[in-house]
């Protein structure tokens, strides 16, 4: 009796609460993202629900709750998971020309089930006073003995560096990136600790000579309110890998429609005002990525980077070469 | 006649079973998502293990043990002497010591580490400074690493220590002096009387500390995995997000749990020989010997180094930062995560509170091997990570709901939708199934120090159950009640991982806020929430001691 007169209850309220809205499960931080799910609430007056987390416990979280799952949309900050998700039978197709007209096809999946709203570029900085520009050329260069010692990079449970080795194992093969890691990993100036931040700190104070971090922190580094990061971010430049080569390994934020949405039209209309020039500008003017249409002009520290050559690699293969990844950089002792 | 007298005797025992078979249902239920962790162990993952076992399982292994001993003996170090200082002895500042020690309870361990990292790591200020003054290069000198093996067993063991503190003190402070007394009438100096009597005496609350301090240990996964210690945590989710296997995952997390199981049950076998009962009742007023010069000065150190390095240190660090931020951090949305936190928390720990008192009470009455092994059973959620268990949670209520959902489409034509899931409810179910061991652990203590014959003979005077509860029970265990209710809720301030899986939308907490801007190394912005959480802490952590210090017979 009293379950019942619960359900009833809930089913009232769930038809009150039936004004537009739309259900995001973000693997973004909630300052990363929430002041964009406000204005498109201000423009469309749709209401956005949101709950941060890792994107992995919200794949999970999709499978187990299954057809009943409240989310519309998931949203990620890289392909991998993106591919994982749909893999799980987790998206569905969206069929939008404003999508497509937007994204370049090889920043979105080849069957419409994601896609990508922004960019970032896992890239070398280095010390000016202990490293000359010259001495640097790309990704595979970094396992050459010359470097010994004299690299920092974060852990390998980053999915970041699971990115950017899957997408080498993508280009080169599994035996010859295995051989690669295992020498860059004899270059590391200590074991891997922190995040990127803190291998640029690590680079600016001499810990080590070079590093590899996505852009946008050392971006947030230069233009932060705390001076000692500041002073830090200076002390240290940013070089563009394998620019004679296949470009710069770039990775995605992105996000797809669940298969179960219950607000379908509600979330396709977010996913392309996330690929508006207001939205895509804001994504590069605070949060120092690169917006996915490549008609946005860059005004900060972006714009004084200038253009660079990105790797065009179809990014569902950094889902494809995920778990041999992680599993090659086991076998080579990348903590 | 005898006819009679067995039908009695049926109908007592049944009337008896009925309510013990709801508690044990209750047990049960709370068993479910531990159950469903190491059901994980009947199913095969063939592939992953060999690998795991050939590259990485030792490092996990060795690590995570490396990491328990050295926590468990410092918290013991932190915990047991300070508390017997306080205790036993005056000396400066140690009437305010003895409830601040507990304070660095209040600060998670995750932003003990951040905070540390953030001032003493290489790029931190004071190395920076030295580095100045000195013209020294980084590598012309050398610097404890603060990232490390050594260093997370530091910060785990500054931030876990009060639990053994708080128990060992509890048990001190009832001790009877005539115990004490004696040892010294016998010969024994005051090290003797502390080493071979009021120790020993002591073991089995200091042992049920240590094993809180122990499962959060193997349960932590924010410090080992920012200092980049591989330890069996980092696997747990390594394997799961990284290799996308998240069966191997609920495995390793199952025989962690075994291994939590086999130990505390070697404990209690090698305890079950010796008697722990205080042979006194009789309490004389504990007076307090006055230390002086040296020896003063040296327990005050003693006393006020773990407060110090656990607490005035790294909350300093954070006021520093939270100076520099507060202004834009303090909006209205501030003190709705505010809100949200006290109230999940003040929540959870009545609940936690009430279950254990239930599940106390049985397994107090009953004889029955079945409750005793749930409540046990139950303890164990302490050591599962949090992520673990949300996911142990989410698995039953989702079905649950989804099987309804699919009843009531097919005979009512209407669907419920996720009628629990994604709801406070399983939140709060979670926190349960992962604290109600700190509850229950401490009601249990409480619950042995009332007799059985106290019981009896309150019938003989005509007492009510009830009443006997309200007029003898009660009163005794008020101390240890509020204490059951105020760790839980501590605890509960603090969680992360189960918060940000199983929160509902738009629903944030302190902790949750203090992670993201952490964990995106914006160390400034994210102090601001975090000194929120220690602060909203400390409160209940000096009640904690005030109802201890009131807890001794005879304390006026």
């Amino acid at each position: 009796m009293k379950k019942t007169f619960t359900i009833i209850i809930f089913l009232i309220f769930q038809q009150l609460l039936n004004a537009a809205e739309v259900n995001i499960y973000s693997a973004r931080k909630e300052t990363l993202i929430k002041p964009l799910l406000d204005q498109f609430n201000r423009d469309t007056g749709i209401k956005v629900n949101l709950i941060t987390g890792k994107a992995d416990t919200f794949i999970k979280r999709l499978e187990i709750e299954g057809k009943n799952t409240p989310a519309d949309i998931l949203l990620t900050v890289d392909a991998a998971r993106l591919v994982r998700a749909k893999e799980k039978d987790l998206f569905q197709e969206v069929i939008s020309d404003a999508l497509n007209k937007v994204i370049p096809n090889y920043f979105r999946d080849i069957d419409n089930h994601w896609f990508g709203l922004s960019l970032r570029s896992r890239v070398i900085i280095f010390s000016p006073d202990k490293v000359n520009k010259r001495e640097l050329i790309d990704y595979l260069d970094l396992a050459n003995s010359k470097w010994r010692g004299r690299i920092c990079v974060r852990s390998s449970s980053n999915i970041y560096n699971q990115s950017l080795v899957a997408s080498m194992i993508a280009r080169h093969g599994i035996n010859k990136i295995e051989i690669w890691a295992s020498r860059l990993v004899e270059n590391f100036a200590r074991s891997p600790k922190g995040g990127d931040r803190d291998q640029i700190k690590a680079v600016a104070i001499g810990v080590c000579d070079i590093a590899l971090v996505n852009n946008y922190y050392l971006a947030g580094m230069l233009e932060s309110n705390q001076e000692y990061e500041m002073n830090a971010a200076k002390k240290v430049k940013l070089f563009w890998p394998d620019q004679n080569g296949h470009g710069a390994h770039v990775n995605i934020s992105g996000a797809g429609v669940t298969k179960y949405a219950k607000n379908k039209e509600e979330a396709i209309q977010l996913l392309e005002y996330l690929v508006t020039d207001k939205a895509q500008q804001w994504y590069s003017d605070i949060n120092y990525e690169y917006a996915v249409n490549p008609e946005i002009k860059n005004t900060t520290i972006l714009g004084e980077w200038g253009a660079f050559k990105s790797d065009d690699l179809n990014l569902s293969l950094l889902g494809r070469y995920n778990r041999d990844a992680v599993l090659l950089m086991d076998r080579v002792g990348w903590k | 006649m005898i006819f009679k007298k067995f039908s009695e005797s049926f109908c007592s025992l049944l009337k008896f079973s009925r309510l013990n078979l709801a508690l044990i249902l209750l047990a049960l239920f709370f068993c479910i998502p531990i159950v469903i962790v190491c059901g994980s162990l009947f199913f095969p993952a063939k592939d992953i293990w060999p690998h795991l076992i050939d590259t990485v399982l030792t490092d996990y292994i060795f690590n995570s043990l490396v990491l328990l001993i050295g926590v468990g003996f410092f918290s013991l170090l932190l915990g047991v002497i300070p508390a017997w200082l306080v205790t036993m002895y005056q000396f400066p500042m140690s009437r305010y010591l003895e409830w601040a020690i507990l304070l660095p309870m209040s600060m998670p361990a995750y932003i003990i580490a951040y905070s540390y990292t953030g001032v003493f790591d290489a790029a931190g200020p004071v190395q920076t400074i030295m580095r100045e003054l000195t013209g020294w290069e980084y590598n012309d000198y050398w610097f404890p690493e603060v990232r490390s093996l050594g260093g997370a067993i530091t910060m785990l063991s500054l931030v876990l220590y009060p639990y053994v503190y708080l128990l060992a003190r509890a048990s001190f402070i009832e001790q009877s002096i005539c115990v004490l007394e004696v040892s010294r009438t016998l010969g024994c100096n005051a090290m003797d009387a502390f080493r071979r009597v009021a120790l020993p005496l002591a073991r089995p609350a200091i042992i049920v500390g240590l094993s809180l301090v122990l499962m959060e240990t193997l349960a932590d996964y924010g410090t080992v995995q920012y200092f980049g210690v591989s330890a069996f945590t980092t696997g747990i989710f390594r394997t799961w997000f990284g290799m996308d296997n998240s069966l191997v995952a609920a495995q390793l997390s199952a025989i962690l749990l075994l291994f939590v199981a086999v130990f505390l049950y070697l404990e209690r076998r090698s305890r079950k020989q010796l008697a722990f009962n205080h042979t006194s009742n009789r309490y004389s007023p504990l007076l307090k010997q006055k230390l002086k010069n040296s020896s003063a000065f040296f327990a005050f150190v003693i006393c006020f180094a773990p407060l110090l390095f656990g607490f005035v240190l790294p909350a300093s660090f954070l006021g520093q930062w939270a100076i520099s931020t507060y202004s834009e951090a303090l909006d209205i949305n501030f003190y709705i995560l505010l809100l949200n936190s006290l109230s999940l928390a003040f929540i959870t720990a009545l609940l936690a509170l009430v279950i254990a008192l239930f599940l106390g009470y049985s397994n107090r009455n009953s004889r029955l091997f079945i409750n005793r092994f749930l409540v046990r059973f139950i303890s164990l959620g302490y050591a599962i990570p949090g992520t673990v268990i949300a996911v142990g949670v989410l698995i039953p209520f989702a079905w649950f709901d989804n099987s309804l959902d699919e009843f009531l489409t097919l005979h009512f034509n209407f669907g419920s939708g996720l009628l629990i899931s994604g709801t406070l409810f399983i939140l709060i179910f979670a926190y349960l199934v992962r604290f109600l061991a700190v509850s229950i652990n401490t009601v249990e203590a409480a619950l042995g120090k009332i007799k059985l014959e106290m019981d009896e003979v309150a019938k003989t005077t005509g007492m009510s159950h009830v009443r006997i509860m309200r007029r003898i029970h009660v009163p005794i265990m008020r101390g240890s009640l509020l204490t059951a209710l105020l760790l839980v809720f501590v605890d509960v301030l603090k969680e992360l991982p189960a918060t940000l899986i199983l929160r509902p939308f738009n629903f944030n907490t302190l902790a949750v806020r203090t992670f993201e801007l952490a964990n995106e190394e914006r160390l400034a912005e994210a102090a601001v929430p975090a000194l929120a959480i220690v602060i909203a802490g400390i409160i209940p952590v000096i009640m904690i001691s005030n109802s201890i210090s009131r807890s001794r017979p005879g304390y006026e």
